[in-house]
Order: C-alpha cells, then structure tokens, then sequence
C-alpha cells in the first residue's frame, strides 16, 4: 500500500503543474499586470510611472511564461509563472499582492471555516444516514413515501433560502443566536449553531435520498435475505450488513471531502461573518490578488489529491476485498 | 450559573422569562408530556448555557453577538465590508480605508465638523498656515501679487507643543535610553505574530520632522502613494527627489539586502525643510491654494521615523507587522484590533492631547442637539467596534436589533425604512419611528455621469452638429426618472459638474443647466421632448435616421455593468435613446477591457463618478480640463475633453482664492460645458442614513473624515433598548419538538410491530 501512496504522490506532481499552468492562463486572460497595477493602487490619480514602480516590485515586469532576452534556463525561469510557481511545492505560498502573507492569512483563516465544516459534516452524515436508514427499514410505507416527498422538497429549495429563512426565523424572529459574527474558542458555539443547522438541513434531502437509494440497493441482495433467513433483527440486518455493505458508495463521495473542509463555504461565511477561507478566493479575484488565487487553487488541488487517496485507503478498511498494489 | 428554566403557558403560547428560577415544567401536551418535558429542558438548558451561560450574564439578550463584558460599555457598533487594503497614510486613498487613518493620524488640519460650506480649522497646526509668495530669485512678494508672477508659496506651519504619540512599541525604550525592538534578530520575531506581542512600549512628542518624514515618504520607492505623480508637479524638488531615493535605496539595499532602511532624514530637498522642532515650510511651484486641503488628509499627517525603523527590520514584513497594517498617530483614537477577516478595533488613545468639541455650528444645529456637548473634551466613546458584515441583509436585521448604532439604506431595506411622501420628502416609517430611529440626509460631494468620447467622430469633436446631438441625448435621458426608479429618490438632478456644498454651485435659477432644464414653478424642469428631437434633427438626424446609412443612428453604449442590476438599468438607457428614435448597442465588457478602452479613448458612451478629495471647484473641474485628458495625457479627463477658453480659464481659477472674481469665472466655464454637454451631468447622490435614538452628535460631513471623535453613544439606553427588542421567543422551538415526537410516534410502533414479525 506505501508504494501505491507513494505512486499516487508522484502522479500528483504534474497534475499541480498543469492546474498551476491553467490557473495562470486563466488568470492572465483576463488580468493584464496593468490592470492588476491598477486595481491595487487604486482607480484615482494612477499614473504610468507608478504602473511600472508596482510591477517591479512585485514581480510582475517580467515575461509570463517566456524570457528570449535571458541566456539559457533563465528563458523558462525568469518568468512570472516560473517565479510565483514553484514556490508553492514547498508550501510556500509567498506575499499578497496587498503585502499579507498568504500563508499566516490560510492558517489564521482555515479554523473558523473548519468550525463551520466539520460539525455540519459529522452531524450532517449522521443524520442524512440515520434518515436514509429510517427510509429503507420502512421502505413503502407511508414514512418512506413523505420521507422521499420531504427530500425532494428539501432538495427543490436553494442553499440561499435556508440561509436568509434561517436567520429571519431563527434570529430575527425568535431571537434565539446572533444573525452572524464569530468568536474564539468555546464563545464560537452560539456563532455556529445556526450555520451549522442550516448547513445541516440544507442538504438533508440529497444526502438522504442519495444513501436511502444505496442502502435499498443493498437490501435487495442475497446476503440481506440470508441474514434475515437467519433470523437476524431487522435492526441487526440494517446496521451490521446493510450500512457495512453500502460504505463504499458512501465513502466514495464522503472521504474526499474531508480535507476540503478546511476550504470553507463561500455563501455561508459571508452571510454569517464567518472569518474562514470561504470567501478568501473570491475576493482575491475581486482584487486580481493573483499570489492568494494560485496559492488557493494550488491548495485545493493537493487537498482534493490528499482526499483521492485517503478514499482509496478507506475502501481497505471498509472492504477486505480492496487490496491497494 | 443554574441552567434554570421556567416554561410558562400563557395566552400567547410559551414564553421564556429572562428571570432564571428552578425548573417547573407546566406543560401539558397528552400522553408525550415527559417525553416533550426531558427534551425541551435538554436543549433548552444547553442552548441557554451555551448561549448564556458561557458569557455569564443573565440580561445578555441571547442574539447579542458581543461578549457580555460590552454591555453597558461605552463602544460605537459599526460594519465594514470591505477590509482595507492600505493604513500607512503614504498610500491610504480609499474611503474604507481613511475610515480608520483618519481617526489614528492627525494631520496640520482638518475640517470643521459642524459648519458650512466645509471649513478649514487647525488640528495639531496652531494656525492656519498663511503662503508667502517668492519669485524666482526667491523675493517675497506681497499678498496680491498676480498669479503668473508668483513663482514659489512656501508654506510655514507651526504644530502644537506637547502632543503625544499612542503607545508603540518602536518607541519603548531600556533604562539606557537605547530603542528595545530596533535590532531585533529573527528569533525575536519569530513569535511575534502581533503588535501586542512586543510588550513594551512607549511614546515621545510629536515634532515637526516627523511631518516632514511622512512628506519625503510619498517618494519612497517601496511605496505606492497615489499622490505622489500630482504632488511632484507642486512640490519643489519631489519628483527629482523620488528618483533620487531609488538610487540610494538600490545602494542600501545590495548591502543590508531587502528590506532596506533608508533613514529619510538623511537625504533632503528643497520642497520641504524644518525650521525647528516645531516648525516646518513647505515650498510649492507657483500659488496652489488647495495645499491646505492636501494637509487636512491622512497623506501629510506625522510619521516617526522610529516607527519606519522599527517595521523595516527583516521579518516584520513576512508577519505582516507593517506601517500599512499598524498605524502609529497621535489621533484620538488607537488601532488595537486589526483582524480584517472579522474586526477592527479603535481605542482610546491615552496620551491625546485632547479637544474640546465645537461651540459654533449652522444655525438650525442647536435646535437639533448637535450643541449639546459645545466645549466638552472629546472623544466621548472609549472604544469603536467594526466588525465585517459582508451581506446587506444580517447587517441590516443586526442594526434593527440595535447591534448597530448606525446603519444605510441598501435598495432592499429601503421600503421598510423610508417612504417617500407626495411632496417627495423622504420620512422614517412607522417601523422605524416605534424603535426612535432617526433619519439624517445629506447631498455627497460627488458626482455621477454619463460621459461622451470628445474623441469619437459622431457623438464627439467641436462641431455644431456633434454639440447637438449631445444635447438632444442631455435632454433625452431623464435622471429625474433614474433618481426615482434606481435610487428609490436619494439624488438630485445635476446641473453642471459641482456638486452642492462645494464653492461655485449656485442655488435657483442661476445654476440650472439652460440647455436642458427651464426654471418653472420654482424649481428646475425637464426641457420637452420635442425640443430633444429638434435639436436632433438640427444635427442632421431627422427622426434619429442617420443621413449616411439612411438606418436609424446607432450609438454604442461601453460598460462594465454585470449582474442582475445591470439589465433594468441597461433597458432604461435603452427607453431614454429610443424617445429619439435612435438605436443603443451596449458593449459590456469586464473592468479591465473597460479601462483600457477608456485608456485608449476608444469608448464612446460610458458612465463614470467622482468622489471630491477636498472641497473646492478645482476638484471637479480639473475632470474637464484638456491637458487631463485620459486618452492622451492617461489624466482623470475620461471624456478627453478639450476646450481653449475653458482650460485658459481653469488654469486662472485653479490658484484663486474664492470671491466674486473667481465665481465669475466658474459662471464662466460652467457656462461653456453646459452649452458643450461633453457630459450628460447626471446625479449626485443623496446619503440617507439611519440613527439609533442612543447615537448622538452625528451630522453628516461628507469632506472631514475624522469625526468619530466628535460620536457619542447612551450605552445604558441601548442596553435596555437591545433587551427589550430581543427577547428570545421559544414557543415554536418546543411546538415542533412535540410534533416531532407525535410524528415518531406511529413509526416507533410500526417498527416494533415489524421486529415481532416473522421474516418474510
């Protein structure tokens, strides 16, 4: 299994250089280092010479991705990609363009957005499992019929919604938590309730449906009506064959998102004030910031490589039948 | 703390006293009574706990989102939703940013908060200071002396003895005297992640140098000071002087590597010099009256070298400890928080030297309370709290429950906070009358527009036909129509480039723009129509046919618009072109292709704003002034206008000092842009803003940018007022737990009845 990991590592080094490689044609597209100049020293009284003063200093007077008036290598590496790039593979993600270090800003920022992340996706999964079970051990009764109707309603309904009808009940009316903010420590608790509930309830419907799917696939097999012929409790039969046998599925889509917890959520930051990573690529877009943007496409690329393989070890744990070469 | 609850049955339904006692549960719901009794003291003991207990306070609303130490503190609640991009007051030019500088830095001068027009008063200057004129052999001259004769101003400005700065750590001293963090090695920066990781600090007097640092930083090559292209054309010697310091900081630099120290002491010019330690001249080119605008922005406030050196050692940059993220002044107030990703915090700096608030103001401001603290030493809050509230809807629910004390209007909220009467006077709704909220407006000092190409070769250039059809699209598009549809009212037609409240504008009928307004009634209306179409017709496009293709005549309209606001606004410009007959292609392009076309001068229709930096007709009309032209001179002139009179005309009225002759003269140029129409003049805004009945001294001053000082807040008035709003309801939190536990209940049957099944 560490030779397959370790294979698996080193496939990842050129698919980073390729996401580096689009990120900064993507970027450079529609951003020349002029507008970048330009958005950063502000849209009043610009002036050419502070243009230039700006690209030098941050690097950006050099040639993208080809230097012909440099000798030999110094054609590839003298180059804004070359030098912003390859940096990142040592985890050194360099200064913002507004003079932050990027890397103190992720590792003060990735906390709160995983306060947020991993409470909705732990009580999340327990629940979305525990209703897709509820589903399947009364599949066509009545409680299965409204519990599909109750997912499909739930699914029908944009993220959005849950977040501005959760604060305008919850809050607004009911005056039970604060509409948004964040605090440290144990203070956070009444910051992330709400975040977490309706991240909770907004995806209760697909994650449901999808598992409750699974797990009626499951229970059609042949070892299921064995282990009843056995007499087995339908509880017994649920948990211990059922939900085992519909892990893979499940981890399939779970485990990879684990690392990617630590990116946070766009929407839900922003409506609640939370400090986390949610928004920080986004409004380094806002700022053609292109060290934060490639720093986080660079980020989430190694974090959604990490959950590839940590899925693939999974299946190992949950299937003795998966061996890992 | 005791978790105690008391579930009460009224008429109402459940209710939750603030009060805590034992738990006696009354409730009685059937045959789930226990089961809905366990539940909802389960979670309402820990959501109480959670929420209350925690913080340990009892008459916390639980909503509150500030710790429960803040209660009853003497704190200003405000939102920011942007974090600021720069601090240091070299490069600061932002308004979200000079938000913050403004409060920390005090620069020679500043506005007075109360009178109007804006008013220039000293701040840490002792006076006013007053140019003596030089000719080029360095003669004085006498105060009337014709402009063209006036070849230096040299302005001398005299600070105030014995202000202090805040606390800092650059200036803590051992008991040798010797700085204690000026040679730090980058193990003592290596746990240090904050200014206050640096426990020592330490203050000194504010000196004259330290103004003239700050005026020789704008030429620093490591930073970027917006103004410094504008300054060196003024101040004598500044742009030599910029090119210089790059030499030297090269030098610097290959020895001591990046970054460099470079001790601006040490290398002088001839725009700026002390005279001693509390005096320091400025020299300027010529006579440039609006310098003394210039020394009321954070741009000229002091900065102590000993902060320079302390934020230059190696490593400080690379744990973002920068004069850009904390300022060091001698304002009111301190920057003690920096947290941009959730908050800032200004507090009361210890050592102010302290002011007293302002006796004198417009008439109708005592009657409206704004003399009530007349002569008492500011600033009268201790702290300021601006936490980032990205989206307008929380920031506008968290203000309704009074955890703002200052909120605006945003275009959803604008229903149920103002309505607009018959006489189009905005008043509160009774909403916002029942929580004593009070409305307070003010006309900006800045102006929104429509521009025209004067470089395109149909809607620009010097000819009659081109200057009417300019006009007839002027008269076309009704902004009186915008102002109501896209600003729910909040603007005012504009007449010609000034905005009220800044020298030139004129009141009635003398300031209405003749060529697309008729003075009727009182006030200012539309010209019709049909003169619009005559004029087009007169340019030679007889009902909007272009003679040339014999099609309707098609303009293009360039904007970076994107969104849904984008499209009912687009539409609307559609229907103002099609009351001519003539046809709109929009082309929308991103920001940056926006700006390079408007670079280029290959726009031709487009829509464009200007805040004032200061106010002074200058500061508008120079947006017209040829030699500004974008196109050719990459200047703030975006419709590369040019006129030989106008710009003769500004160049005289730019350095005059105000009175009839040079109203005249504004008349004047007024009068040519008018008739010229190289802009279709637009709006300009009108700030509404909401007051909670607990924040006081608050009038709106949209030059001055230092008035948090002069903000008052009734903490207690608003810690009643916020429990007295926010009394958490829990009746339908139980209600669905009962009806929770009745829906379970049928399925817990059917499962048990499914186990003593046989299999099937």
């Amino acid at each position: 299994m560490i030779a397959y990991i370790i294979r698996r590592i080193l496939y990842a080094i050129p698919i980073l250089i390729g996401v580096n490689l689009i990120t900064f044609a993507l970027f450079f597209i529609v951003n020349s280092p002029d507008d970048m100049a330009r958005m950063h020293l502000g849209m009043k009284r610009v002036t050419d010479e502070a243009i230039v003063k700006w690209k030098q200093d941050h690097g950006y007077d050099r040639p993208l991705v080809y230097n012909g008036d440099q000798p030999g290598l110094s054609k590839v590496t003298d180059t804004i990609f070359f030098q912003n790039s390859v940096r990142l593979f040592v985890f050194d993600f360099g200064v913002a363009d507004n003079g932050r270090d990027i890397g103190f800003d992720i590792s003060q920022r990735m906390w709160p957005s995983l306060a947020i992340a991993l409470p909705t996706f732990l009580t999340g999964l327990l629940v979305y499992i525990t209703f897709a079970l509820l589903m399947a051990f009364f599949r066509a009764t009545y409680i299965d019929v409204w519990g599909v109707i109750l997912c499909v309603m739930l699914m029908s309904v944009s993220g959005l919604f849950y977040i501005i009808g959760g604060q305008y009940l919850i809050s607004k009316m009911l005056h039970l938590v604060p509409i948004s903010g964040y605090d440290d420590g144990v203070h956070a608790f009444k910051f992330l309730v709400l975040p977490v509930l309706i991240g909770i309830v907004g995806g209760v419907g697909g994650s449901s449906r999808w598992y409750r799917t699974i797990f009626l696939e499951e229970i059609g097999k042949d070892f299921v009506r064995t282990a009843r012929a056995k007499g087995l409790r339908e509880t017994t039969v649920l948990f211990r064959h059922v939900l085992k046998n519909g892990m893979i599925p499940i981890l399939t889509g779970v485990v990879v998102a684990i690392p990617l917890l630590f990116i946070g959520s766009l929407i839900t930051e922003s409506f609640f004030g939370i400090p986390g990573l949610g928004s920080y690529t986004i409004d380094a877009i806002g700022s053609q910031d292109f060290a934060i943007v490639r720093s986080m496409v660079f980020l989430g690329s190694v974090l959604y490589i990490i959950g590839l393989i940590l899925t693939d070890i999974s299946y190992t744990l949950v299937d003795p039948r998966i061996r890992l070469q | 703390m005791i978790f105690g609850i008391i579930l009460e049955i009224s008429a109402s339904g459940l209710q939750f006293p603030e009060n805590n006692g034992n738990l006696v549960n009354n409730l009685a719901v059937g045959e789930f009574r226990d089961l809905v009794k366990n539940t909802a003291t389960i979670l309402l003991s820990l959501f109480y706990a959670s929420v209350l207990g925690l913080s340990g306070c009892e008459r916390q609303a639980w909503n509150n989102p500030y710790p429960t130490t803040e209660a009853e503190a003497n704190i200003l609640y405000s939102a920011f939703d942007e974090r600021p991009n720069h601090l240091d007051p070299a490069q600061s030019y932002a308004s979200n940013e000079i938000e913050f500088t403004g409060q920390i830095y005090e620069p020679p001068l500043e506005y007075h908060y109360l009178q109007r027009p804006y008013t220039l008063i000293p701040l840490a200057a002792e006076t006013l200071p007053v140019p003596v004129y030089l000719d080029e052999q360095g003669h004085t001259l006498p105060t009337n002396t014709p402009i063209d004769k006036i070849a230096f101003s040299v302005y001398t400005v005299k600070i105030q003895k014995g202000i202090q700065y805040q606390p800092h750590p650059a200036f803590a001293r051992d008991e040798a005297g010797n700085y204690l963090y000026h040679h730090l090695s980058a193990e003592d920066i290596e746990n240090a992640f904050e200014l206050r990781d640096f426990p020592r600090t330490g203050t000194r007097e504010l000196e004259a140098g330290d103004y003239v640092y700050q005026i020789k930083r704008l030429a620093h090559p490591k930073l970027h000071s917006p103004i410094l292209g504008l300054m060196s054309e003024y101040i004598v010697g500044l742009n030599d002087y910029a090119k210089r310091l790059a030499q030297e900081y090269e030098k610097l630099a290959a020895v001591q590597g990046e970054p460099a120290y470079l001790n601006l002491h040490d290398y002088d010019f001839e725009g700026v010099r002390i005279v001693d330690r509390y005096t320091y001249q400025i020299k300027v080119h010529g006579k440039y009256p609006q310098l003394l605008y210039w020394l009321a922005m954070p741009f000229f406030a002091p900065i102590p070298p000993e902060a320079d050196k302390f934020y230059t050692q190696p490593g400080m940059k690379e744990k973002n400890l920068t004069l850009d993220w904390y300022p060091v002044g001698t304002g009111p107030f301190m920057l003690t928080v920096n947290n941009p990703n959730r908050e800032m915090i200004l507090e009361r700096n210890p050592n102010f030297h302290g002011q007293t608030y302002p006796t004198t103001g417009e008439p109708e401001d005592a009657a409206a309370g704004l003399l009530v603290d007349a002569g008492k030493m500011m600033p009268f809050i201790d702290k300021a709290v601006y936490k980032l509230d990205k989206e307008s809807i929380p920031l506008w629910n968290k203000f309704l429950q009074g955890y703002y004390d200052t909120s605006g209007i945003s275009s959803d909220s604008f229903d149920q906070a103002v309505k607009i009467g018959a006489d189009g006077e905005a008043a509160l709704t009774d909403e916002m009358r029942g929580q004593n909220i009070r409305l307070v407006t003010s006309v900006a000092t800045s102006t929104s527009y429509l521009g025209f190409n004067m470089l395109d070769e149909v809607v620009g250039g010097d000819s009659e036909r081109a200057r009417k059809l300019r006009q007839a699209i002027a008269i076309a598009i009704d902004y009186e129509e915008f102002i109501t549809i896209f600003t729910n009212g909040r603007g005012i037609s504009a007449q010609g480039p000034i905005p009220p409240g800044i020298y030139g504008y004129r009141e009635g009928e003398p300031g209405i723009n003749p060529y697309v307004y008729q003075w009727r009634g009182g006030k200012p209306q539309r010209r019709g129509i049909e003169e619009a179409k005559r004029l087009l017709s007169e340019a030679g496009y007889q009902g909007g046919i272009d003679p040339e293709t014999g099609q309707p005549l098609i303009l293009y309209f360039d904007s970076p618009m994107a969104g849904p606001g984008a499209k009912p606004y687009l539409d609307w410009m559609l229907k103002q072109f099609k009351k001519l007959e003539v046809q709109l292609v929009f082309r929308n392009t991103d920001y940056n292709r926006f700006q390079e076309k408007m670079l280029k001068g290959s726009a031709q229709i487009y829509r464009w704003g200007w805040n004032a930096d200061y106010p002074d007709p200058e500061n508008f009309l120079f947006l017209l002034y040829g030699p500004n032209g974008k196109a050719k001179f990459k200047g703030e002139n975006a419709s590369n206008y040019a006129s030989p009179e106008f710009d003769a005309l500004f160049e005289k009225m730019k350095n005059m000092d105000n009175g009839p002759e040079r109203q005249a003269m504004i008349d004047r140029m007024l009068a040519i842009v008018r008739r010229d129409a190289p802009w279709v003049w637009g709006l300009h805004p009108k700030a509404f803003g909401l007051l909670h009945s607990w924040y006081t001294n608050a009038k709106p001053n949209q030059i001055a940018n230092n008035t948090l000082k002069y903000k008052r807040v009734d903490p207690e008035l608003r810690a009643e007022l916020r429990a007295q709003w926010n009394r958490p309801v829990l009746w339908p939190i139980v209600l669905l737990l009962v009806i929770f536990v009745i829906s379970i209940v049928p399925a817990v049957q059917a499962f048990r009845r499914r186990e003593r099944m046989a299999a099937r």
